[in-house]
């Protein structure tokens, strides 16, 4: 009842229960962290905003993105992975989330950040109903962990328009 | 060595019935895996609970080897959301970060674009041809939970199959795991 294979199963069976409950733990210490981040957004310059052959408008915008997000970081994440997306209503669509911008925050020292970009991700809409519209521009952040559950969420703010007139 | 010896000996002495109760041991290890993977499936609503991520394209965040828990609900899907899905005619469902979403008015269809993080393009090339925007239809579950380097196990094991029955006979009860496999 003691031979090499055995004790080798006994071994790797306990040794794999104590890490799924040490990493259980970790992941319930993230309970714990009331994270509190900040976060401006201005749009600095549209740059054009033209109709498709498709009938699909077009906008290309420059933004001025300052956050602050020191406070998600716990010892159990691994990477943040922070994104700004203009949020719209349109006649035919109730939600529109179109992501502009992304990031990947690897530490805390770089958690802090400011900004100046154009849309990484080319802002297309389903239509032509941008000319006036009325946007939300929300900072959304997912928490990545180094074992365990992962959270996001997300800051909105509102009050940008775009442009009447096409250019 | 004298395990060796013990290894021999045990073999030449094998009888019927002895392997006919192993032979039901390890269909019981493998109906109660079965028994827990369908419970998981019930339990978090997604067709595939567990999935191995097999490619490089969400890194830093996940890499090869990782194992993601899914969970399915009604919610509606959002941007930033981590999705697994299936594209026709592939059989391997993917795990990418939803980029854009149109909802539409009245009734509950959505239009999702997803992207790998690591990717530098979305996954219009990996989509079907012609097809242009993700169906709810095409979704099995949104991740949620994470753990790193466990997945190991499943890729040894696809890879190398013969693993897999030598397993079964030396270390049945720590190594049934019944995961699927994620790609790209």
């Amino acid at each position: 009842m003691h031979s090499f294979w055995l004790r080798a199963n006994a071994v790797l069976t306990f040794s794999v229960i104590i890490l799924a409950f040490t990493c259980a733990m970790a992941s319930v210490s993230d309970c714990f962290n009331s994270p509190s981040p900040s976060a401006q957004i201005q749009i600095t310059n549209i740059n054009w905003f033209q109709k498709q052959r498709n009938g699909n408008e077009e906008v290309s915008l420059a933004m001025n993105i300052t956050a602050d997000l020191q406070s998600l970081f716990t010892w159990n994440t691994k990477q943040v992975f922070v994104f700004v997306a203009a949020e719209y209503k349109t006649p035919k669509n109730a939600v529109n989330q179109v992501s502009l911008w992304d990031a990947i925050i690897p530490a805390k020292e770089q958690s802090k950040f400011r900004v100046q970009t154009v849309n990484k991700y080319r802002f297309i809409d389903q239509g032509s109903n941008l000319r006036g519209k009325d946007l939300n521009l929300t900072l959304h952040w997912h928490v990545m962990p180094k074992a365990g559950m992962m959270f996001a969420d997300k800051l909105v703010i509102p009050g940008y328009r775009l442009p009447k007139e096409y250019r | 060595m004298g395990w060796i010896g013990d290894t021999v000996d045990s073999i030449k002495s094998i009888q019927v019935r002895q392997l006919l109760t192993q032979g039901v041991s390890l269909g019981m290890i493998v109906t109660s895996a079965l028994i827990i993977w369908k419970a998981l499936m019930c339990f978090t609503g997604s067709e595939s609970p567990v999935v191995v991520v097999l490619s490089g394209s969400m890194e830093p965040g996940f890499k090869r080897g990782d194992i993601l828990f899914l969970h399915m609900s009604n919610d509606p899907i959002r941007t930033g959301e981590i999705v697994v899905f299936n594209v026709d005619g592939r059989e391997i469902p993917i795990v990418h970060r939803v980029i854009k979403v149109h909802e539409r008015q009245e009734t509950e269809e959505v239009e999702v674009l997803t992207k790998g993080d690591n990717n530098y393009g979305d996954d219009r090339l990996l989509y079907a041809q012609g097809q242009l925007w993700l169906q709810r239809h095409h979704i099995m579950g949104r991740a949620v939970g994470f753990l790193p380097y466990v997945g190991w196990v499943t890729i040894i094991m696809t890879e190398k199959p013969i693993i897999k029955v030598f397993s079964a006979f030396v270390d049945g009860p720590s190594l049934s795991l019944v995961t699927v496999d994620d790609e790209n």
